[in-house]
């Protein structure tokens, strides 16, 4: 199918963005990468008037290393990510979920901001953001916004911002070299939407008990999930597979998924309770200075 | 809607157009330029079948507005061959038969392509993950892994510059 017309405004500065915004409300989108936008609006199932385009705005294309914080900008290409060695080096998780998305064309195009934005509750980056406790940045004509990952995901493809902002910045906390991580993901077939996936971080303490955790799942809840009960289990335990299978099946426990033509309820939350239990494994091992 | 002018180098010569804001690059270069060589199979980002290269990054030209390629060098499957000499990688396809209608091969060609520029050393897996992203429906996949690991033998051995 040919997409619906539209107007399309290619801005050289975030102001004339913002402004453009303001002035259209909900006839107005974002465009980034354009790799989620552009099929939707293919298969009109978005049907925008007004296309901003915001590759053109100087200044968003970087990703900073500060010194606690990684900030990407808005146009940010996943791709561009995934050969970054800030990004290899200090948030290894996300370095380990990138190759997950998709494929390698649809990467040079994709952003980690507009992912976000998109909020699609089983992509790879949105699972990573709240694993890592990270936040968004929002701007507006009214002024900025900083957006814990926890409150900006709200449902299916529902976020916290509002239609006159625009996702600026998302900042991840860089990972401590003392913690490791691992990401997980079951999809049919590679670079399909995956069933589901985990991210996981795992800090033993002098004693070898588990010092922190955290498990977030994609796929499984209409927004990445994080497994708190099993977070809060797993800290002071020893690190043993009978620990990881509790903290597995503790994870899936509140989770509802739908049954759809890839998999039934109940294969899902099978199949997440498993990709815990390895992704447990695999941080275990990990964190004890395994290679795994 | 309004039209748009678009000017840009494809296959390393500038062309111009126009297209409204709703074209994709892959129905400019189709229809404007003429350049039927891009294929377009599911027009949203799923067979792969209209990856170009886009200063030199692989990329799907359905998803891809052609306003946005304004300034861009694009590289289609036109641009390969020098004039009757197949290029490597289409000579390697042709021996190892990796193709049979043919409609998907110059997404294959063109992933292909970025893939072996990049990583001239990648192995049956990392190819075979690679080109997960493109959709053959009569070949199996099977002579087509096998054209890409003549192409970058050759290369390797032979210095066929890809």
């Amino acid at each position: 199918m040919k997409m619906p017309r539209f107007e399309y405004h290619a801005p050289g500065t975030l102001d004339e963005v913002l402004a453009l915004l303001t002035e259209h409300g909900d006839e107005g989108k974002v465009l980034a990468g354009g790799q989620s936008l552009i099929p939707l609006l293919s298969m009109r199932l978005a049907q925008p008037t007004q296309v901003v385009d915001i590759n053109g705005v100087a200044g968003l294309d970087t990703i900073d290393g500060g010194a606690d914080t990684i900030t990407f900008g808005a146009t940010v290409r996943e791709r561009q990510a995934e050969r970054s060695a800030v990004v290899r080096e200090r948030l290894p998780l996300l370095a380990e979920a990138l190759p997950y998305i998709g494929h390698a064309a649809i990467r040079t195009r994709g952003t980690v901001g507009g992912t976000v934005a998109h909020a699609d509750a089983s992509a790879e980056i949105p699972c990573v953001v709240a694993a890592l406790d990270g936040e968004v940045l929002v701007r507006s004509t009214r002024g900025d916004r900083v957006i814990a990952a926890s409150d900006f995901f709200q449902g299916h493809f529902t976020t916290a911002m509002d239609d006159d902002e625009c996702l600026v910045e998302v900042r991840i906390p860089a990972q401590d070299p003392g913690t490791a991580s691992a990401f997980r993901e079951v999809a049919r077939r590679h670079g399909d939407f995956a069933l589901v996936g985990v991210a996981t971080t795992m800090a033993l303490g002098a004693d070898g008990r588990i010092a922190e955790s955290r498990i977030c799942l994609m796929g499984m809840a209409d927004v990445p999930y994080r497994a708190r009960a099993a977070e809060a289990a797993l800290v002071g335990a020893e690190p043993t597979a009978e620990a990881f299978a509790d903290a597995a099946q503790t994870a899936v426990a509140d989770l509802h998924p739908a049954s759809d033509v890839h998999g039934s309820a109940a294969y899902r939350s099978h199949l997440a309770a498993v990709t815990v239990r390895r992704a447990l494994t695999t941080v275990g091992a990990r964190a004890r200075g395994e290679s795994a | 809607m309004t039209d748009h002018s678009i000017e840009l180098t494809v296959n390393g010569a500038p062309r111009a157009g126009t297209a409204e804001p709703r074209m994709t690059l892959a129905d400019f270069l189709r229809e404007q330029l003429t350049l039927t060589g891009t294929h377009l199979g599911c027009e949203h980002g799923v067979c792969g079948a209209c990856t170009v290269l886009v200063d030199g990054e692989p990329v799907r030209s359905c998803l891809m507005l052609a306003v946005q390629a304004r300034g861009t060098e694009v590289t289609t499957v036109e641009g390969l061959a020098d004039g009757d000499t197949l290029h490597p990688l289409q000579q390697a396809f042709m021996e190892s038969f990796a193709f049979q209608c043919g409609f998907c091969t110059p997404g294959f060609v063109m992933s292909t392509l970025a893939l072996l520029r990049e990583e001239p050393d990648a192995d049956e897996a990392r190819i075979r993950e690679e080109l997960s992203g493109n959709l053959c429906r009569c070949t199996g996949y099977q002579s087509i892994v096998e054209g890409v690991l003549l192409a970058a033998q050759r290369a390797r051995d032979e210095g066929a510059v890809l």
